[in-house]
């Protein structure tokens, strides 16, 4: 069982393991495993033998009744306590002698049980005495009965309303102080970037590269087939409905609009907080969990230069190509839907996108990737910083972290929306 | 004592790939006591204690555990021995989603019929018994101090009171109050619960203080095996060194000066 845990902790070693054991030899005479029986259908002689090698799953103990005495018999060890447990608790009365004469292992659990046994009875004012206690049992008991745990017992008091608006209160001051984080971060940001432009000696463009690569290159298949695939039910959807009316021509309208002005923008901001939050976190917070921040700033090296700019910056660059390519894909799978489905053919898409659609469109849609790029770079950073000591904190920072950047995209999404349209753009 | 080998090593080889860490390597442990494996860093203290702990099997050799050959025998068995040693490993390899109390718990969830209030006071007991605060039983691994973790990894390895224990650098990290602290409980708990004691170390306090017999790993095998003043009686030069340095000395002196 202890192994158990060793595999837990050492998984690649498992299977180093399990092909020692599959290499099975001769069976050997252990195998067979008796459990403890229930005390009652026990007789009063002892059972098993004393010797060394004794296996750990045929332990049996038992309480038996000596004269005006009792007497315990085989095992008292943690596997046989299952079964001698009711018997122990079952015992009380006045001074109960217990010999251990007949007793062959002991081990803490089973000393354990005897203390509190012990306990038990001087609680309800009776005591207990051992008898013919062998030497290295009686230390092995001396030894818990110093170890007993002490439970500091905190009465659990009933939550009242002042309690509840406590936590409210601490509710809304935390997401209060949440938004205060972010902005300092992007003031840590900004600032750490403006000193890159007196010094540009110091900018690690290897870093920025690498970063591109993983925020933007990587991220290019799936955002076109997204794309693309928006295109396609874009078109296939419009032109359903505005065969209705004799309107076809006006998918290409439809298509444009939504996918320059919003979808494209937006879904491809998405998929970059899915992808690209989460590993922020997964990395700044891996670093913090082992103290790899710490020892950076103990050697003069400013976590924010060389962690979150290079990050951050990648996504202000790469965001806005992604978006293009988002945009590009989805009018393709827009164009050729529109083909099959309503017979426009791509040179009249082409030529009505061109004429109809005015730049504007495509305008609004970029005005807003540099601020989703802000938003999620940022997040993901301020939630990598966020991660404690354990690895349970790492992912749900992660994971938080995700939720709170596609969260905090839309709604960004949506006040531009209102305020374009108050502007009339 | 000395009649009874629990665990005994013949001609065991570990290599990873063309480099040899062991080769045909004896050893013997005998039952009841405290064997003190030292050894430069790099030799292989730690692969020989995962090899007969069943971590990693060797390339060639026997072992053989309470009379029975470990290697070749059959999963059930294997589990059986296992089931009757612990390992403690560096910096206790806790499971950091639980509780100090849970990791205890962990290994006793196999026993059946175990009932989960039972569980949980043993597991209290464990965790007093390797000297630690019954507070720190409801506290995360990560919220604990290096030392804590290390008794807390003891406990879990004590959880089922095994005969064996391993022990990988227990006082590595630990400052010499806290470390001396661990010596006297890895002492006292061999001898209270029987224990035998496989204990990695590189601490010579731990070795004057702890352990029975002394085992030296050079050149790929077990070079010497004896008490403290045996060792202090070996020419090899780098067992010299180890034993004679300023180090050893300010050691030995500490141990005259207490007795
Ligand atoms: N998984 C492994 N793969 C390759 N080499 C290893 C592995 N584990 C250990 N070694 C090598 O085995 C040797 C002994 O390592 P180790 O037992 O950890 O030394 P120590 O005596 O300091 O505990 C080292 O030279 C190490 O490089
Ligand atoms: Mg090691």
């Amino acid at each position: 069982m202890i192994r158990a845990m060793a595999y837990l902790a050492a998984p690649q070693m498992n299977a180093l393991r399990v092909n020692l054991t599959l290499a099975t030899g001769n069976p050997i005479p252990y195998t067979e495993i008796r459990f403890p029986e229930d005390i009652r259908n026990v007789s009063s002689t002892a059972t098993p033998d004393a010797s060394d090698m004794q296996l750990p799953g045929a332990e049996q103990g038992h309480l038996v009744q000596r004269g005006d005495g009792w007497s315990l018999q085989g095992n008292c060890t943690i596997r046989a306590l299952p079964a001698l447990k009711p018997a122990l608790d079952r015992l009380a009365g006045q001074n109960i002698t217990l010999s251990l004469s007949e007793l062959s292992r002991l081990d803490t659990a089973g000393a354990y049980a005897l203390e509190s046994l012990r306990q038990r009875l001087e609680r309800s004012g009776g005591s207990l005495s051992l008898r013919d206690v062998q030497p290295d049992h009686g230390a092995l008991i001396d030894r818990v009965a110093q170890a007993m745990p002490k439970p500091e017992t905190s009465p659990k008091k009933p939550m009242r309303l002042t309690d509840m608006l406590e936590l409210i209160g601490r509710a809304v001051a935390g997401s209060g102080r949440f938004l205060l984080e972010l902005h300092a971060m992007l003031g840590l940001f900004l600032a750490r970037l403006f000193s890159f432009l007196r010094h540009p000696g110091q900018f690690r463009l290897t870093a920025l590269v690498h970063h591109c690569d993983q925020v933007g290159w990587k991220a290019v298949p799936i955002v076109a087939l997204m794309s693309f695939l928006i295109g396609v039910v874009l078109a296939f959807q419009g032109a359903v409905q505005l065969r209705q009316f004799g309107a076809e021509i006006f998918v290409v309208d439809l298509i444009a609009i939504s996918i320059l002005r919003e979808l494209g923008i937006l879904l491809t901001a998405i998929i970059v907080a899915g992808r690209t939050a989460s590993s922020f976190t997964a990395a700044i917070g891996s670093m913090k969990m082992r103290e790899e921040i710490d020892a950076m700033q103990t050697l003069a090296i400013d976590p924010a230069t060389v962690l979150f700019v290079p990050r951050i910056l990648a996504l202000l660059i790469t965001l806005p190509i992604l978006g293009l390519i988002a945009n590009v894909s989805g009018l393709f799978g827009g164009a050729m839907m529109a083909w099959i489905e309503l017979g426009i053919s791509p040179g009249m898409f082409l030529t009505r996108l061109l004429e109809d659609t005015s730049p504007r469109h495509v305008l609004v849609g970029f005005v807003k990737a540099p601020v989703f790029a802000l938003i999620i770079g940022i997040i993901g950073c301020h939630a990598g910083m966020g991660v404690g000591g354990n690895a349970e904190s790492l992912g749900r920072q992660t994971s938080s972290a995700v939720v709170r950047s596609i969260f905090a995209v839309i709604v960004a999404a949506a006040l531009f929306s209102v305020f374009f349209a108050l502007m009339d753009i | 004592m000395a009649a009874d080998p629990v665990i005994r090593l013949r001609g065991i080889r570990n290599q990873f790939g063309p480099a040899v860490v062991h080769d045909d390597l004896d050893l013997d442990l005998y039952r009841g006591e405290v064997l003190g494996v030292v050894g430069g860093s790099g030799t292989g203290k730690s692969v020989l204690l995962r090899c007969i702990a069943g971590l990693r099997p060797p390339q060639a050799g026997q072992i053989e555990i309470f009379g029975q050959d470990a290697l070749n025998c059959s999963e059930a068995s294997r589990r059986e021995i296992d089931a009757r040693m612990g390992v403690m490993f560096q910096d206790g390899a806790l499971f950091s989603s639980l509780t100090v109390r849970e990791n205890v718990e962990v290994p006793m969830k196999n026993i059946k019929g175990l009932d989960a209030g039972l569980r949980r006071e043993l597991a209290d007991l464990k965790i007093s018994m390797s000297g630690l605060p019954y507070a720190a039983g409801g506290k995360s691994p990560s919220e604990l101090s290096g030392g804590m973790r290390k008794r807390a990894g003891l406990a879990r390895a004590l959880a089922l009171d095994p005969e064996i224990v391993f022990l990988d650098e227990p006082t590595a990290g630990l400052d010499p109050i806290g470390a001396s602290a661990f010596d006297e409980l890895i002492k006292a708990l061999s001898e209270s619960l029987g224990l035998t004691v496989f204990l990695v170390t590189h601490d010579l306090d731990t070795l004057h203080a702890t352990c029975d017999r002394i085992a030296v790993l050079a050149e790929k095998r077990v070079m010497y095996t004896g008490t403290m003043a045996d060792m202090l009686h070996v020419e090899h030069p780098w067992v010299h060194e180890y034993f004679h340095g300023p180090r050893a000395r300010a050691a030995i002196d500490t141990l005259e000066r207490t007795n």
